[in-house]
Parts: C-alpha cells; sequence; structure tokens
C-alpha cells in the first residue's frame, strides 16, 4: 500500500467576481516531491497555491491535507467558506508559506520572528523552540543576524530568515510563493541555494517560480499553468525539453 | 538678568510659602485627573479601536458614531452637560452614589475618560488599519486565529506606530485639564485663579502656572522619547 499523500488538490476552482482564475486544478504532492509551477503572469499560478493554505477560498475542489480532507460549507448567498476555522488553523499551521514579499513580522527581531508561530500556535516551550530557531538561523546562515530586525537586513538575509520562520514549524509541505521575485539578481542566487539544499534532504515543497534554471534542477515535477488550467505536466526533463504543449513551447521560446 | 530675579524676589509678597503650597496642591489634583483620564481613555480605547476598525459595519459605525460625537464637540460643552446633566437622573440625589457625584470630580473624570477615549480610538485605528497587509497575511497563513493575529501581531504593530501620535493626545488632555477648574475643581488653574482673585495679580499668577504646564509638558515629551526609543528601533535605520 502507498503511502498517503502529503497534500492532495482535486478539481480546484477560483472565481473572482466574473473572472475563472482557477478551472479544475488537480495535483498531488507524495512526501519528498518538489514541484514546480510556472507560468505567465496572471496564469493562476500563485492563486493556486493560495487555495492551498486557504488565504484563498476555492470555489469549488477538495484538499486533502496528510489524508485529513478540509470541510466546506454553502452561505445562503451561495459562497463557500471552511466549515471549521479551527481546522483551518491546524492545516495552516503544517503548510509554512514562505511569500514574494517576506512578509516578517517588522516589529520582532528575526529570532522572535522564527519562534512566534512555534510557541503561540503549536505551543512548544519557549527554551526548545529559542533553541530550534537557532539551529535553524544557523543553517540560512544567518546566526550572527538574530537580533536584528527585519528593516536592517538585505532582501536575500529577510526570505532566508523567512524561510527559517518556515522551517521551523516543521512543516509537512513548504509552500513558495515566488520567493524570489522581489530580489535583485545578486540575491536570488543565496535564497535558491537554501531551497535547494531543502529540496535535497527530503523535504516536501510545491514553488510558484520565475526561475526557470530551478524549476529544471531542482524539481522532480513541473506543472505549466495558463489560463487557469494545466497545459503541461510531467517530470523537468519532458516539460522543458519536449513539451507536448504549443503555449509551453511559446513560453520556453527566446523572447528576443 | 540676575539683578532682576533678585529684585524681584526681594519684592514679593504673592509667592509665598502658601501660594506656592496652593499651586502643588493643584499640581497634584491636576495628575491626579490627567492620570487616571489617560488610563481609562486607554484602556475603553484599545477595544474599542480594534471595534472601530472592525468590517462589519454595524460595529463599525456604532464605534464610529461615539468618537465622532465626543470629537465633533467641545470639551468644555461635555464636561457642561454631564456635570449638570447627572443632577437631572431622577433619584439620583437619593442614591448611593450622591455623595460621589456631587463632586466635581468623578463628572470631570467621565467627560475626560469619554474625551480622550473618542481621540485615541481614533488613533489606534488609523494605525490598526495602516498594519502591512503581508504581516496580517503571514499570521493567517502560520496557523493564528483572528483573535490572536490581533493580540501577537496587529495590536504590538499599531499601539507602536500610534505612539507618536498617541504623545500629542496625552499633551493636549494634560492642557484641556485646565477647564476642570470652571466646575470648582483647584487644579493647577484653579490654583492659579485663587492666587489671582487673592492678590489681583493675573499676571504673576497664569504665568506661574503656565511655567509648571510647560515643565510638566517637558517630562512627558522625555518621557515619551526614551519610550520610542525602546519601541521604535525596528523603524529607526541602523547606526
Amino acid at each position: 500500500m502507498s503511502e498517503v499523500a502529503a497534500l492532495e488538490a482535486s478539481n480546484i476552482h477560483k472565481v473572482f467576481g466574473d473572472n475563472e482564475v482557477l478551472k479544475g486544478i488537480d495535483l498531488t504532492a507524495n512526501k519528498g516531491d518538489v514541484i514546480s509551477i510556472i507560468g505567465s503572469s496572471g496564469s493562476g499560478k500563485s492563486t493556486f497555491l493560495r487555495c492551498m493554505n486557504l488565504l484563498e477560498i476555492p470555489t469549488q475542489g477538495e484538499i486533502l491535507v496528510h489524508g485529513e480532507q478540509i470541510g466546506f460549507k454553502h452561505l445562503r448567498n451561495g459562497e463557500r467558506l471552511p466549515s471549521d476555522n479551527k481546522q483551518v488553523e491546524r492545516i495552516r499551521s503544517r503548510l509554512s508559506m514562505v511569500f514574494q514579499g517576506f512578509n516578517l513580522w517588522s516589529h520582532m527581531t528575526v529570532l522572535e520572528n522564527i519562534v512566534e508561530a512555534p510557541i503561540n500556535v503549536l505551543g512548544i516551550p519557549k527554551k526548545e523552540a529559542t533553541e530550534h530557531a537557532e539551529s535553524l538561523l544557523e543553517r540560512v546562515g544567518l546566526y550572527d543576524r538574530k537580533d536584528y530586525y527585519p528593516a536592517h537586513m538585505s532582501g536575500g538575509q529577510q526570505q532566508r530568515a523567512a524561510i527559517a520562520r518556515a522551517l521551523a514549524m516543521n512543516p509537512e509541505v513548504m509552500l513558495f510563493d515566488e520567493p524570489t521575485s522581489a530580489l535583485d539578481p545578486e540575491l536570488v542566487g543565496e535564497v535558491l541555494k537554501v531551497m535547494r539544499s531543502l529540496a535535497e534532504e527530503g523535504r516536501t515543497m510545491l514553488v510558484v517560480t520565475h526561475e526557470m534554471a530551478f524549476a529544471r534542477d531542482v524539481s522532480n515535477q513541473v506543472l505549466f499553468l495558463h489560463q487557469g488550467i494545466v497545459e503541461e505536466r510531467g517530470s523537468p526533463k519532458k516539460v522543458f525539453e519536449n513539451p507536448d504543449s504549443e503555449r509551453m513551447k511559446q513560453f520556453l521560446a527566446p523572447k528576443y | 538678568m540676575y539683578e532682576t530675579i533678585e529684585n524681584l524676589l526681594a519684592n514679593n509678597d504673592i509667592f509665598t510659602l502658601t501660594t506656592v503650597l496652593g499651586y502643588w496642591d493643584g499640581l497634584v489634583m491636576t495628575v491626579q485627573l490627567v492620570f487616571l483620564s489617560l488610563i481609562l481613555g486607554l484602556i475603553l480605547a484599545v477595544p474599542l479601536a480594534i471595534l472601530r476598525a472592525s468590517d462589519n459595519v454595524l460595529v463599525s459605525r456604532s464605534v464610529w458614531l461615539f468618537t465622532y460625537v465626543f470629537r465633533g464637540t467641545p470639551l468644555l460643552i461635555q464636561l457642561y452637560i454631564i456635570y449638570y446633566g447627572v443632577t437631572y437622573i431622577e433619584g439620583i440625589q437619593e442614591s448611593m452614589f450622591w455623595p460621589i457625584v456631587r463632586e466635581a470630580f468623578y463628572p470631570c473624570l467621565l467627560a475626560f475618560v469619554l474625551n480622550t477615549a473618542a481621540y485615541t480610538t481614533e488613533i489606534f485605528r488609523g494605525a490598526i488599519v495602516a498594519t502591512p497587509r503581508g504581516e496580517i497575511e503571514a499570521a493567517k497563513a502560520y496557523g493564528m486565529s483572528d483573535a490572536k493575529a490581533m493580540t501577537r501581531i496587529i495590536l504590538p504593530s499599531a499601539l507602536r506606530r500610534a505612539l507618536p501620535a498617541y504623545s500629542n493626545e496625552v499633551i493636549f488632555m494634560l492642557h484641556a485639564s485646565s477647564i476642570a477648574s470652571i466646575v470648582t475643581i483647584i487644579d493647577l488653574t484653579g490654583a492659579a485663579r485663587d492666587v489671582y482673585a487673592k492678590y489681583y495679580a493675573p499676571f504673576e499668577a497664569f504665568t506661574f502656572a503656565a511655567l509648571i504646564y510647560l515643565c510638566v509638558t517637558f517630562l512627558l515629551v522625555f518621557g515619551f522619547k526614551q519610550w520610542e526609543k525602546r519601541w521604535h528601533r525596528h523603524l529607526r535605520p541602523l547606526s
């Protein structure tokens, strides 16, 4: 019997007003999978990722996190909402997200940022959380910056701190929402290096990205989204070297 | 310069020990009144600001009505209405509350508390609304409930942001408290008025009071500056 999937999404739809952004997307992430989601702006890839931890509520479709299905209810006006907020909070604490804009809590030091959710959401004792946070900071190369405030660090350092914050939750799956898109080209490398090392240690990761080299070299599965549907999916080798879809070929073609 | 001061003191019939003690008592009254008003106003303002910033229009509007009324009318009028208004409450003169509200202190305190609560609510609301969206989103994404996100992320960040505006409110409140003297309270201004009445020396009497207000303001400004230094470390550039 195969192991239960870390994250399973089926037939995810999302409608904003009369704009259907996602038109039925399926995804299964098994433990250790690194799945890159690529596509042009407006293809729905960030929205899809945000549906996974319910920052957006999918209009239709089911989500299972390690076999646990998220319950939904319908309001009288037809709006769909999670039926149990406690469940949503629990699920979210198992799916750490790394944001494009870092979103570190600006009034806290790096260390405080990292221990905040482990202590106040997971209920881990402060001492233990601090020790774990320090080892994670060591790992992302920021131990000497632990008492700095986010505004006093470069974008690359902030994003590495945000990755440490995500790791501190011991998440089932890590969700990366264009983690390098807000960074100077020179700082992209230090963040990708950390992400690569996470992939190599067997973390389950969903990565929305524009870094084609990362998608090709690090992930074991690539999804190409176009206008809310999966145009192409498969191993990086297949998607990048021998795509079936016309759109994917255009997407990869040199633009100048 | 030095001689002028010496001359003044030599011919000084007004500022005897008695009058200076009168000013001291007035200052104590002012500090009590302002301190209590600010503390109680603050305790009211935090939950009110949270409600005022809520997405629920009905809730937000009700709080808005309160702040609108108290920011939209002069404090002196509010003081008159509350001070004279309580006597109209049916049976109040026979009730156990009469000894309390008969004194000018409590009606005055009530007016000050409601007034500063209204201003502080709007200051805090502005700061709450200005919390970066991404930070709230991160709080949600890490499994915090709305209440936890409010107490752990939004309020700590908002109250820090509100500090400079709030320090202004504190200074305004100190100065506005001088109208307590109109409803028979002997605060600092009331003490100055007594001196004026006794010696018919308005200039000296009120200038002395003004100097004391200046000193208190200086202490407040200094205190808030220290506080900001601690609380705004995350906003200052690294030296």
